[in-house]
């Protein structure tokens, strides 16, 4: 079967796939990372088998993208003297976010798609190839570090 | 209670930077015309249709034809059809008679291509009939065959098949109705006879 026309998938999902960036990897990557998130989408559409979970497909590449700029941030060392040149910080409201993105892999990627996309565990372990217990169990862990940070 | 508040992003400048340069195979656009808006896509081939967007369901059936007959790469990427906004902008002001558009025949069945590619030809100001147009195009006696191609036209003001009347002078029928039709007629300087 033939998929929905490409613009109905960024209509729908545009918002939280932009959100779910800017929590997984920073306000100052996260266009880019959205733009190569529907570029690859874009390219593999017309040869999807089911157009079942497109929402849940999407995500699998956004969270692939992100990975991609964890990945190549660990690549990439951080210069002495770089701590002037970065810029501002962002707005508070993104402070819980610069935490997150310091956990472990796992449980940066539920948090931002449980909490920055809302996608529920049953998609979340469908993106991360994972069971919806191990999603739920990624969470908790990750609130709880969260919560040490936090509340000190 | 949400233990974590979504971070604030506003997706439209993301989205319009990549309508400009994504591959898009379906690119399209709402167009105002005084006839109406109209919903203009085009391939990389050309102009593939231009719909009036308050008949037959909208853009969203006409969107989801393009999908399955052409290509599911469909995306509102407006700029993409600036030079048909612009020569269409010239034709209801009265300073273009024929346009220069690429155009893409693949929402047409063979014998509508035929029938409209003769169509295609008739010039500004000028009216055919049915039968000359079916003649023309290899079918003579095939006048009201020619008339449901013609009312099947996905590319209504640019291939004017507003200028093919019945015999008698009559209107007859048109995919954007009649009232326009005798607009586009009347645009073009054609005396029209009253229904």
């Amino acid at each position: 079967m033939t998929p929905p026309p490409f613009q109905r998938l960024l209509d729908a999902h545009a918002g939280d796939v932009l959100r779910f960036l800017v929590g997984a990897v920073g306000r100052q990557d996260a266009d880019d990372a959205f733009q190569e998130t529907f570029l690859s989408a874009l390219r593999a559409y017309p040869d999807l088998e089911h157009a079942d979970n497109l929402r849940a497909w999407l995500f699998t590449i956004a969270h692939r993208k992100a990975t991609d700029v964890h990945r190549a941030r660990a690549r990439r060392p951080v210069p002495v003297g770089a701590v002037e040149e970065r810029p501002a910080p962002e707005e508070p409201e993104s402070s819980d976010w610069d935490l997150v993105r310091t956990l472990p892999a796992r449980q940066r990627a539920v948090l931002t798609l449980r909490y920055a996309a809302d996608l529920p565990h049953r998609d979340i372990a469908a993106v991360l190839g994972c069971s919806e217990d191990a999603s739920r169990r990624a969470a908790a862990d990750g609130l709880k570090a969260l919560r040490k940070e936090l509340v000190p | 209670m949400t233990p974590l508040t979504p971070p604030t992003a506003d997706p439209a400048a993301a989205v319009a930077r990549f309508a400009a340069t994504a591959p898009a195979d379906v690119a399209y656009a709402f167009v105002d015309s005084p006839v109406g808006t109209l919903v203009a896509a085009r391939t990389e081939r050309g102009l593939a249709c231009l719909a009036y967007e308050d008949l037959g369901g909208g853009a969203d059936p006409l969107l989801e034809r393009l999908a399955t007959e052409v290509s599911p790469r469909v995306l509102h990427a407006p700029a993409r059809l600036d030079d048909v906004r612009r020569e269409l902008d010239e034709y209801f002001a009265g300073s273009r008679t024929a346009f220069d558009l690429p155009l893409d025949f693949a929402l047409m069945k063979p014998f509508a291509r035929k029938i409209l590619a003769v169509t295609a030809r008739i010039p500004f100001g000028v009216t055919s009939t049915y039968g000359e147009v079916a003649a023309e195009a290899g079918s003579p006696g095939a006048g009201r065959a020619a008339g449901g191609a013609l009312g099947s036209n996905p590319i209504p003001i640019v291939v004017p098949c507003h200028r093919v009347v019945a015999r008698n002078g009559t209107l007859h029928g048109y995919t954007g109705g009649l009232h326009r039709k005798q607009r586009l007629l009347e645009l073009e300087g054609v005396l029209t006879r009253s229904m």
